[in-house]
């Protein structure tokens, strides 16, 4: 069968070899461009988020690639995207395609749901469950490593000496990534990727400032939707880091891992209530970013996204407690590059001169 | 007792007033609510609230803020679940509502911001009210328990009235008041309108720039989500593979399903807020099935703080008039036939 799945940053590296060696033809669909915006805002509904546009034109260009199953993710709500899958269905049938969305809810809260869609993916590949956790143990290994490149890239970015430069052999790393099939191979390409962007030449005397970003989950990971967010931070001199990776929430999901639980507590002065998506995770880790000396925090979200739209009220109070700086960026098709760029730069500029003006206090 | 318990009129009033009124007066307190939605009410909530919310949560705080100085205690419950389905929770912003307008406004009294989930549990209701009338000063759980049972009784006379199509103002009135209900005149309409969306947009005839005193001019019957028979609205969640998240949304989606099913309206009018979330889904799928069955006409008729009266009027008599001749097109090719 031929299987697609949606683009979410870099993760689609790994889970083209995951449809592959269970089975499957994996149709990866383009990275997402102004094609994939202009079909998904086409025929979704006008007040749906970005994310759900940008998914709506990926599975068209999946379709228009041939593809007869789309595997994506849900969720249990109250954030819309639980509920998205079902009506990217119902469009895609209206269109007359007859393409199925098969929608993974989460594993812990619809066990035997989640395992009876598995098998069937894995029964129509005509792969053992034995089999599987091999191929699931490659695969994840590949997206932790696609992670710790990403992570080590946002690291570097701010030093290069070159601008764009970082970028370039990101990109270059990606298609390293991509070649690498086995564990040992996975392995020794992320070192060989590592060496590659430790090798580029940085001017390790700046002080750059650090920005912490927060939001909704999608909108921080894929680059498309954000504009390239961290790496144009990056390319201005700023380190970057978001509250989110595929890999850690992956390992939440799964409850591997706690680190959402203390923004969870961190939040609880001010909002004593999960309130769907990552609204209280946004309220939350601008706190820690707050007590860990960051300079100041963007909270990235859809247009409309409801969850953060109650965690902005609530962060102009705790950016005033906190004495934390806090843009909220709201992203929706309409959104551009450059006036984008100019918000990014005056928030740096304002950033920047409040150091100083400390820096200067602590001297004096 | 003399304390004032504040009590916005607008988002949960429109359904559960009743039974709060009832509850809070059986225990002395005086119940003191803003006065219906009006141009103060939205320019406070404009001024108040994030700009990023919708009307609904914008009135909310407006209300709050007409209110906080003239109340000893505000009534601002956070709106969880009514009821054990699935996942189905109030939306987000209700989730968040009492954090939200507790950073947004200030010089605030005193707040009751307890948890109304009634997803678990035995009596939950009641719990609940007992833990108020405790937080509260009150002591006496026998005379909450009367206050309680009044409430119930309060709240399911006002449910049946609606389901009935006693107009809501009315039949707030009667509810409150305890009086009979005193039916206005209206001419008798000629087409069957099902008018869906959330009560406090539904309801509040200045959100929605008096649409239903307009629809009864054109001679129109309007029928709501609170008329489906409760029964029947629950039979209709089978229609869907995964129940929506949203209490209001389910209610409003199996309305449409309930309305649809049974032929009973010549075309669906959705009500919603600009930008209202959960409404991205509910306005799709009630869109996709009204054309799936059977070809329904469907207007939504989307509202924020700029929409102005003409708009919405023309809109509304543009499709009314588009059913009419609908009809007649309809009904000359019937007669060629025989």
């Amino acid at each position: 069968m031929k299987v697609s799945f949606p683009i979410m940053g870099n993760s689609y590296v790994a889970f083209k070899q995951l449809v592959e060696q269970i089975g499957h033809e994996p149709v990866v669909p383009p990275l997402p461009s102004s094609r994939t915006m202009t079909l998904g805002t086409t025929y979704s509904p006008e007040f749906a988020c970005i994310p759900f546009k940008i998914l709506m034109g990926t599975y068209l260009e999946a379709i228009e690639k041939g593809a007869e199953l789309i595997i994506s993710s849900g969720g249990h709500g109250p954030c819309r995207a639980g509920y998205y899958g079902e009506v990217h269905q119902r469009i895609i049938n209206e269109l007359g395609y007859k393409t199925k969305v098969i929608i993974f809810d989460s594993v812990n809260m619809a066990f035997k749901d989640f395992f009876k869609k598995l098998h069937y993916i894995l029964r129509t590949g005509k792969t053992s469950w034995w089999q599987f956790i091999k191929v699931y143990r490659t695969v994840w290994d590949k997206l932790l490593a696609l992670d710790e490149i990403e992570l080590l890239a946002h690291q570097v970015r701010p030093y290069e000496v070159e601008k764009g430069k970082t970028s370039e052999v990101y990109r270059r790393c990606l298609a390293i990534m991509d070649q690498a099939r086995t564990r040992t191979q996975i392995k020794e390409a992320k070192e060989a990727c590592f060496r590659l962007l430790q090798n580029i030449s940085q001017d390790k005397s700046r002080k750059p400032l650090k920005i912490g970003i927060v939001g909704e989950i999608y909108v921080q990971i894929e680059p498309f939707a954000n504009l390239d967010i961290q790496a144009t931070l990056g390319e201005m001199g700023v380190f970057t880091k978001r509250g989110i990776h595929l890999s850690e929430w992956w390992m939440e999901t799964t409850h591997q891992s706690h680190n959402e639980e203390k923004a969870v507590a961190a939040a609880r002065p001010y909002l004593n209530q999960m309130i769907g998506g990552h609204g209280i995770l946004s309220v939350g880790e601008t706190i820690l970013y707050a007590r860990r000396g960051f300079d100041g925090v963007i909270q990235l979200a859809p247009f409309s996204c409801i969850p953060e739209i109650v965690a902005k009220s609530i962060l102009t109070q705790v950016s005033r407690d906190y004495g934390i700086p806090v843009l909220t960026i709201f992203l929706d098709e309409q959104t551009g590059r450059e006036g984008l760029r100019t918000r990014l730069e005056a928030f740096v500029d304002l950033l920047q001169q409040r150091r100083q003006k400390r820096l200067g206090g602590a001297v004096s | 007792m003399g304390v004032k318990i504040g009590f916005p009129r607008t988002l949960f009033y429109f359904i559960y007033f009743p039974f709060w009124h009832a509850f809070f007066s059986g225990l002395g307190f005086e119940v003191v609510t803003s006065r219906p939605t009006n141009k103060l009410s939205l320019d406070l909530g404009v001024q108040e609230a994030v700009n990023d919310a919708c009307l609904p949560i914008k009135l909310y705080h407006g209300h709050v803020a007409e209110l906080k100085d003239k109340v000893d205690v505000l009534f601002l419950p956070r709106m969880v679940s009514v009821r054990k389905l699935d996942a189905e929770t109030f939306c987000p912003k209700f989730l968040g509502l009492p954090d939200m307008i507790r950073n947004s406004i200030a010089g605030l009294p005193e707040i009751i911001d307890e948890k109304v989930d009634l997803a678990r549990g035995f009596f939950p209701l009641w719990k609940l009210g007992l833990k108020i009338a405790r937080r509260l000063g009150y002591k006496k759980d026998w005379h909450t328990w009367r206050a309680f049972v009044k409430a119930k009784a309060a709240q399911d006379k006002y449910i049946r009235n609606l389901a009935a199509g006693v107009p809501p103002q009315v039949a707030m009135e009667t509810a409150v008041t305890g009086e009979p209900v005193r039916l206005p005149d209206v001419p008798v309409p000629d087409l069957n309108l099902a008018i869906l969306g959330y009560p406090y947009l539904i309801y509040d005839s200045f959100v929605n720039i008096g649409l239903f005193e307009k629809l009864a001019q054109m001679g129109v019957r309007a029928w709501t989500v609170e008329m489906v028979p409760p029964h029947r609205l629950e039979v209709q969640g089978k229609n869907l593979s995964k129940h929506l998240f949203w209490h209001f949304s389910n209610r409003a989606v199996r309305a449409a399903f309930y309305y649809l099913n049974e032929k009973r309206v010549d075309g669906i009018i959705h009500v919603t807020a600009f930008g209202c979330g959960p409404d991205a889904m509910v306005d799709k799928l009630m869109e996709l099935e009204a054309k799936n069955r059977g070809n329904v006409p469907y207007l939504t008729l989307s509202l924020d703080e700029h929409t102005g009266e003409a708009g919405v009027l023309t809109r509304v008599e543009a499709f009314t008039d588009m059913l009419r001749i609908r009809r007649r097109e309809h009904e000359s090719v019937v007669s060629h036939h025989g």
